[in-house]
């Protein structure tokens, strides 16, 4: 029977402003948490109703203007208040420090900020809803974005603010990484979850900073006229769509590395076998950062760069898909002759392999020059990046939630429930986005109110798929909060798992550890050691 | 925690010469750089200044921000920022020096003159706003 | 002598184990925030290759409008403020607060001499008509679309100017805690974090002036 410690980080001191000044690690992993679902409820409620005016051809529920503002503001809060931040900010943050050994990240008042900066940013981007919306698209591509009379400035305010949010997140944590492991604990004998959040926050510094200057430029000519990107003023549009991607295609994998190191440790555990090539691992994490940089242009095929450009993003483009390969090889090695479980997290890890290798190979089909002319704009770019961003990084995010759901809050969720809505969700997610492939290779475009009659099917099917996603959130959401009341006590380590957070109690200390952890042995070594499960 | 100075490194401190030297150098190269600047090189102009500057930034980054004897790690960071400023650029000019290569038409149209030198803005420039009914669509179009 | 926030010499903040890992950690933050300021300011330095390749007469054109006697005193004056503030830091490392506190002070003049400069020179600009896109007026230069070299021109000292002043606020922060004694030879990382980062100011217009000023 296990019970809950008597003092732990959540109720060591109480009352909200020991929750807004706080500067314990795990404290703004929590408060991030609550930011991030925030935003997933209303990008997701923003997706329903895109999807429930896209159930027929022509109006359903709203006019065209305001269809173009909701897929805007989906694609927005989605991606800057939900997904960049998602795992970083929220589980890294939590688990970060434990995983090393340390109390704290290196910089705890900087974090507080961060989320500080987090929560303005958001307030910015969503006050632009209140003052006429946005309809751009995310993308604020010009010279639309420079003309349009919608509330452009206030939301790339927002987003820029943002982005400080996530560059100060990065930076906490390579300098944590470097210079605050335990004694002994060398770089490969890392989680591969912290050498995923090292690789994020390279990127995170690297390439958010660009996103500043491409918004700030924007706002500028918005209000200055400065003449950068709009033709009108003798500057350039592809430029801006040359500054906008420098960022935002290494975001794309700000946004699944940390999901991937989630995979890493899920595999390991629920296999109870030792991660298959843990170095090819680690160094894939950094080789994806690095090239990740290297093949922007392959958003701006048809926009009007020259085809030496073309051609040499396409090329590049090939060359980063291979680190991903090799990790969905490894992770299936780990499986191999491995003793699993289908836990839960382990169900969505599962997931993961399945949905991020569609998404994956998608995304190299998309990135051969001659089949993008084709496909671009299409449907199938919106159902391959949301088979990686939604298939890849949520399911991941979703397993990482279930897995360390019990450290967190040391109580234990309904595994039938809990099932229950994993399939719910993995049904309906393939059902909405599937269908999407098939739409997209037949010519339906992206961002496109109206349609012709032919692809009425296709869309009304998708549109049952998203209900039948949200059903299955609805149905997590009941389970988790239950759980927080009336779930079991998990005890320390519910899943038998080896690294150092499962050493402590559930939910931890505020230090983090009663005594400072002593490295033994590897966080796979399920051939050298069986960690009982404390649950059930 | 206290006392442990023993175990603590010897910490590099530049003299004062060394720093007055560097200060008294990178003037120098501001002056030369200057002067350098009047000489009508044609494209040369342009490599040269930067050179020069590129001198100057590698004296303050070793001497000022003591690259020369900190940790490694420090300098790393330093060229990487250099290393992917770059690839920013680099490839980012692989397309805008390359436009219209191949097909003509691909040509960018920058050489125009921007629309604040002409008398009168055209009314398809002032604040657009898409209508609902694209022409392509209307007929359709279901109410 | 007053502590501040738990730790004088010798005591670390509660996270950290010893004073040397707490300074090596604000150290190698600040370069990562260097590294992120290369980043941004790479945005304009990109703008301005893409547009001086496309118009390499109108820049030159354009630039001879600029003051090179006022840009290469800017230049002079960071250069040696930049020696100033090395200088103050390497003061606390020998253990003179006087010192330190002296050349901290000499800094913030030269840095506020340096915005003294930028304001004649954008106010003359102004009276000219060479403001950035859309209100430019001045018709002296030839070639397509000049206002595109002022517009570079304004966002990049601009950003650039806003810098200048952060740092000052930062230096003067400083200066405050040097007062208040929060320093000493054996902890002084914020102090020598703030130099690092006026340094990048001071290279960063260390390619500005030449891009600018001396096109040719």
């Amino acid at each position: 029977m296990n019970t809950l410690p008597e003092n732990h980080y959540l109720n060591a001191r109480r009352g909200l402003k020991s929750w807004l000044f706080t500067l314990d690690h795990k404290r703004i992993g929590i408060l991030y948490l609550y930011g991030i679902i925030g935003a997933f409820f209303i990008g997701g409620v923003l997706a329903l109703l895109v999807r429930l005016e896209l159930f027929g051809p022509g109006r359903d529920i709203m006019d065209a203007k305001t269809y173009n503002q909701f897929f805007t503001l989906h694609g927005a809060v989605m991606i800057f208040l939900f997904i960049i931040p998602s795992i970083p900010a929220a589980l890294g943050n939590f688990l970060l420090p434990q995983m090393i050994g340390a109390k704290d990240v290196a910089f705890p008042r900087l974090n507080l900020a961060s989320w500080y900066i987090y929560i303005t940013g958001a307030v910015f981007a969503l006050y632009s809803i209140h003052s006429g919306g946005v309809d751009t698209g995310w993308t604020f591509y010009t010279p639309y974005s420079t003309e349009t009379t919608t509330s452009v400035i206030s939301m790339t305010l927002g987003i820029f603010i943002l982005g400080f949010s996530s560059i100060f997140t990065g930076l906490n944590f390579i300098v944590t990484i470097h210079k605050m492991r335990s004694p002994g604990q060398t770089w490969y004998k890392l989680p591969l979850f912290v050498w995923a959040l090292y690789a994020t926050a390279i990127i995170q510094v690297l390439a958010t900073p660009v996103l500043g200057i491409t918004l700030l430029l924007l706002i500028l000519e918005r209000a200055f006229g400065i003449g950068i990107f709009d033709p009108a003023m003798g500057g350039d549009p592809v430029l801006y769509q040359h500054f906008f991607w420098f960022y935002s295609h290494p975001a794309v994998y700000i946004m699944i590395l940390p999901g991937m190191g989630i995979i890493s440790e899920l595999i390991s555990v629920f296999s109870r076998k030792k991660i298959f090539g843990y170095k090819a691992i680690a160094f894939s994490s950094l080789a994806i950062a690095f090239v990740s940089f290297l093949v922007w242009g392959h958003h701006m095929f048809t926009s009007g760069q020259s085809e030496i450009a073309a051609t040499i993003f396409s090329f590049l483009t090939f060359l980063v898909g291979i680190p991903s390969g090799i990790k969905v090889f490894n992770w299936l090695a780990t499986m191999y002759k491995g003793r699993i479980s289908f836990d839960t997290p382990m169900l969505y890890g599962l997931s993961f392999l399945f949905l991020f290798t569609i998404g994956g190979l998608t995304g190299i089909f998309l990135g051969a020059l001659a089949v993008d002319v084709h496909l671009h704009d299409t449907y199938f770019v919106v159902a391959h990046f949301h088979y990686v961003m939604m298939g890849g990084t949520v399911m991941a995010f979703l397993g990482g939630i279930h897995f360390w759901w019990p450290k967190m809050w040391g109580r234990m969720f309904s595994s039938f429930w809990s099932t229950v809505a994993w399939a719910i969700v993995f049904v309906g997610f393939n059902m909405t986005f599937f269908t999407q492939f098939i739409l997209g290779s037949r010519g339906m475009p992206r961002r496109y109110y109206n349609y012709l009659d032919q692809y009425q099917p296709l869309h009304a099917f998708s549109s049952v798929g998203s209900l039948v996603l949200a059903v299955g959130f609805i149905i997590m959401g009941i389970y988790l909060v239950h759980s927080l009341f009336r779930g079991k006590p998990a005890g320390n380590n519910p899943w038998g798992a080896l690294t150092f957070e499962w050493q402590s109690t559930s939910p931890p200390p505020t230090e983090n550890f009663v005594k400072p952890p002593k490295l033994t042995h590897g966080p796979y070594d399920f051939d050298k050691i069986s960690p009982e499960r404390t649950f059930p | 925690m206290t006392g442990n100075s023993s175990k603590r490194k010897a910490e590099h401190i530049l003299s004062l010469r060394v720093y007055l030297l560097v200060g008294v150098a990178l003037m120098i190269l501001t002056a030369v750089t200057v002067a350098v600047s009047f000489i009508p090189l044609g494209g040369w102009n342009a490599v040269v200044a930067v050179a020069i500057a590129s001198v100057k930034a590698s004296l303050v980054a070793l001497f000022f921000m003591h690259l020369l004897h900190d940790k490694r790690l420090n300098l790393i960071i330093f060229l990487i920022a250099i290393l992917f400023l770059t690839i920013f650029i680099t490839l980012t000019m692989f397309d805008t020096l390359t436009r219209g290569t191949v097909d003509e038409r691909t040509r960018s149209p920058i050489q125009e003159e921007a629309v604040i030198y002409q008398k009168t803005l055209p009314d398809s420039l002032k604040n657009n706003l898409i209508e609902d009914d694209s022409s392509i669509f209307k007929d359709t179009l279901r109410p | 002598m007053e502590k501040d926030k738990g730790y004088g010499p010798g005591q670390p903040a509660h996270h950290f184990s010893e004073i040397e890992q707490q300074t090596e950690a604000v150290k190698l933050g600040m370069w990562i925030f260097l590294l992120t300021e290369i980043l941004l300011f790479g945005g304009l330095f990109t703008a301005y290759s893409v547009f001086r390749a496309w118009n390499p007469d109108m820049f030159i054109n354009a630039h001879k409008f600029l003051n090179v006697m006022l840009g290469t005193l800017n230049t002079v004056i960071l250069i040696s403020s930049s020696v100033t503030v090395v200088l103050a830091i390497r003061s606390m490392q020998l253990g003179r607060r006087e010192k330190t506190i002296f050349f901290l002070v000499a800094t913030l003049i030269l840095a506020a001499v340096f915005l003294v400069v930028k304001y004649f020179e954008y106010s003359h600009k102004f009276h000219l008509g060479q403001l950035p896109g859309k209100y430019y007026t001045f018709t002296g230069v030839e070639g397509t679309n000049p206002h595109i070299f002022f517009s570079i021109y304004f966002s990049m000292t601009g950003l650039h100017g806003l810098h200048v002043l952060a740092g000052m606020i930062a230096i003067g922060w400083m200066l405050v805690r040097t007062v208040r004694r929060n320093f000493s030879s054996e902890y002084y990382a914020p102090l020598e974090a703030t130099g690092l980062y006026w340094h990048l100011v001071d290279m960063i217009w260390i390619y500005l002036f030449p891009l600018l000023y001396l096109i040719g």
